[in-house]
């Protein structure tokens, strides 16, 4: 096949099993060159495992492995093109930082000079702004020291690919958003594709082009990040990225017309397919407006007020439906609304998600 | 109300440091210090110690060349060779074993200790004494074979009576050693051979050093091991000291091996933490 060379990674009906489990199963994935694309799903999806396979840490149970247009089943992992950022980093403790960085370029053979490993070594620590700490040891580094040090370690062999384990989950969220950007122009200068592991659905749409939703052992869609999260595949995918309200509804045959549980027929969103029968109505947070006076599409009560800033959120509960969680940007609702207070919840129809039950 | 504090604590402190602190104070620093006072004396008439202050036991020592020349030969080449050993077992047993049987396969390891080490060093007296393999030897011809009392016997019998104590400590090094050290090792290239020099081994240093240190110094005062299969021809210190203490009765010069037996092991212990120390870097090792 032909498509495998514009492909970075290829994964070709794949599956892994330890014994009687499966981790993952048929799982298809296409990693186009240079790009920034992040795996994402709860832990035991099985979304480190596939990495895992890519990095040639386990092998696959069934399916084949490319990795630049080669089949990598059987290829032991010190033979890959990739290289691997490990979660926690998984530093030598016994190596300063110049020694951890140029471990990967003292294993190529034939072996390189020494003033090019010096030199190499040099020009990955000053991309990650690590200029002057070649000489510290591990221990004295802070967490995000540390961080630097594994990413400047697995770029310096420079990888086709590069993967990246949770690499953020360890650092706390100023330095998270920090290293997101980071991460994101580093990538951009390096031209090489990485791939991203994380159960983070922010992290996932902040940095990638294409991210991949996984659950169970499955991808359940892969897309750009403005694409999963407006126009989700599945119930999973709205829950998982992003918040979203899910309202029991019924599908009418032909009328075109949505019955939510508690009565309230509202008009078929234009999208949606030709689900008919019991359904589950997705909508985003930030779509539902509350409305003072006049007429609204739902009526409910206040019950529970979160001021984040920027935005605030309310919970709401509407009788038939149960409790709603409404995003209020705060430029066009200036007045808060007080829990206890009698609402209207306004939506456009078109905004709502559609899924059989 | 802060100093009554302070005094509590201190208090605990003492309560928890006492008893280890008679312990020793009893029965190595008392001893120990009336070791260097018969060193200086002189040898009573009818055996034992009386009061003088001279240098002859010292100058005196040559006489037992053999036994410090034994020792300090014997003792770290037993040391090594168990090493040589025990590696191999203790990265079977942490790296390639089966987990679910890895317990059980630990505590094979020990199980030696469940019989006394004077028995099973009777047996290998045995085993290469002429009515063993040498027995064996001569039924296919090969006749006047000595095993017994060499020192190739006394290693073997260091080797066979130490090894668990060689292989615990790497064991444990090895056992701590971070999976994915490994993996990272691997994911940057490096052939399994590579990554075993280059990870494995380094990580593991401080159980090797560990294992020597601890069956070198238990070795420098060994005694039952060459006086059962070194026959009084391969003596160690240890043997000269019970000859001198109990058959001749010269507690001044026994005293004056002793304590120089002493001196060497703090030395030898120094030199070994000092090359530990740069072979490990800035980490902290520990030395027994």
């Amino acid at each position: 096949m032909t498509s495998a060379s514009t492909n970075d990674i290829e994964f070709r009906s794949v599956a892994k099993r330890y014994g009687s489990v499966t981790a993952v199963s048929d799982i298809n994935l296409a990693v186009p060159q240079g790009a920034f694309v992040a795996l994402l799903g709860p832990s035991g999806c099985g979304k480190t495992t596939c990495l895992r396979m890519i990095g040639g840490f386990e092998q696959p149970s069934e399916g084949m492995v490319y990795i630049g247009g080669q089949p990598m089943n059987g290829v032991p992992a010190y033979r890959r093109p990739v290289n691997m950022v490990f979660q926690q980093y998984a530093l030598f403790p016994h190596l300063d930082v110049e020694q951890n960085v140029a471990y990967g370029l003292k294993q190529m053979r034939p072996r390189a000079a020494t003033a090019e490993i010096v030199r190499r070594t040099q020009e990955a620590l000053e991309m990650v702004r690590l200029g002057g700490f070649g000489k510290r040891r591990i221990h004295e580094m802070s967490g995000g020291q540390q961080q630097r040090v594994a990413l400047a370690r697995a770029i310096v062999n420079k990888p086709k690919v590069l993967l990246l384990d949770e690499p953020l989950a360890a650092l706390d969220k100023k330095l998270r958003t920090a290293m997101q950007i980071e991460l994101q122009s580093l990538q951009r200068e390096l031209g090489i594709t990485f791939l991203l592991v994380t159960h983070d659905q922010e992290e996932a749409l902040s940095m990638s082009d294409l991210v991949c939703v996984m659950s169970t052992g499955r991808v359940v869609q892969m897309g750009p990040p403005q694409e999963i999260y407006d126009r989700p595949a599945s119930l999973f995918v709205a829950d998982f990225v992003g918040k979203t309200n899910r309202i029991a509804a019924t599908i009418e045959p032909g009328a075109g017309s949505v019955r939510l549980a508690n009565g309230v027929g509202l008009s078929k969103p234009a999208r949606a397919n030709g689900t008919v029968g019991a359904a589950m109505v997705a909508v985003r947070p930030e779509a539902i407006s509350l409305v003072r006076n006049g007429t609204a599409t739902l009526q409910g009560t206040v019950t529970h007020r979160m001021f984040l800033g920027s935005t605030v959120e309310y919970s709401v509960e509407v009788e038939g439906l149960g409790d709603f969680l409404v995003t209020a940007d705060r430029r066009n609702e200036s007045e808060l609304a007080e829990p206890g207070e009698r609402i209207g919840l306004n939506f456009d129809p078109n905004a709502m998600h559609v899924f059989p039950a | 109300m802060r100093a009554a504090m302070n005094t509590k604590r201190n208090l605990v402190t003492a309560a928890l440091v006492a008893p280890a602190a008679a312990w020793l104070t009893v029965f190595l620093v008392l001893p120990f210090i009336a070791m260097l006072v018969f060193a200086f004396g002189e040898r009573a008439p009818e055996g034992g110690y009386q009061v003088a202050f001279t240098f002859a036991q010292f100058a005196n020592l040559p006489t037992r060349a053999a036994a410090f020349w034994n020792t300090l030969l014997l003792a770290p080449t037993g040391a090594l060779l168990c090493l040589i050993v025990a590696y191999p077992v203790a990265y079977y047993l942490a790296v390639k074993a089966n987990p679910r049987y890895r317990l059980i396969l630990v505590s094979l390891v020990v199980v030696p200790f469940w019989t006394s080490l004077l028995v099973r060093t009777y047996a290998w007296m045995y085993i290469l004494g002429s009515r063993g393999i040498p027995n064996l030897l001569s039924m296919i011809g090969i006749e006047d074979v000595r095993m017994l009392n060499t020192p190739g016997a006394v290693l073997l019998g260091i080797v066979y009576g130490y090894l668990p104590l060689m292989i615990m400590p790497i064991y444990v090094s090895l056992e701590r050693l971070d999976r994915r050290l490994l993996e990272a090792s691997a994911d940057l290239g490096a052939k399994p051979v590579s990554t075993f020099f280059g990870v494995t081994l380094p990580l593991s240093l401080p159980g090797v050093m560990t294992g020597v240190a601890l069956v070198t110094i238990l070795l420098l005062g060994e005694y039952l091991i060459p006086q059962l299969l070194g026959g009084g021809k391969v003596f160690f210190i240890g043997n000269a000291l019970v000859d001198l203490f109990l058959q001749s009765r010269n507690w001044p010069f026994g005293s004056a091996i002793a304590v120089t037996l002493v001196a060497v092991v703090v030395v030898v212990l120094m030199v070994a933490m000092r090359i530990a120390w740069r072979v490990a870097g800035t980490r902290q090792v520990d030395l027994v």
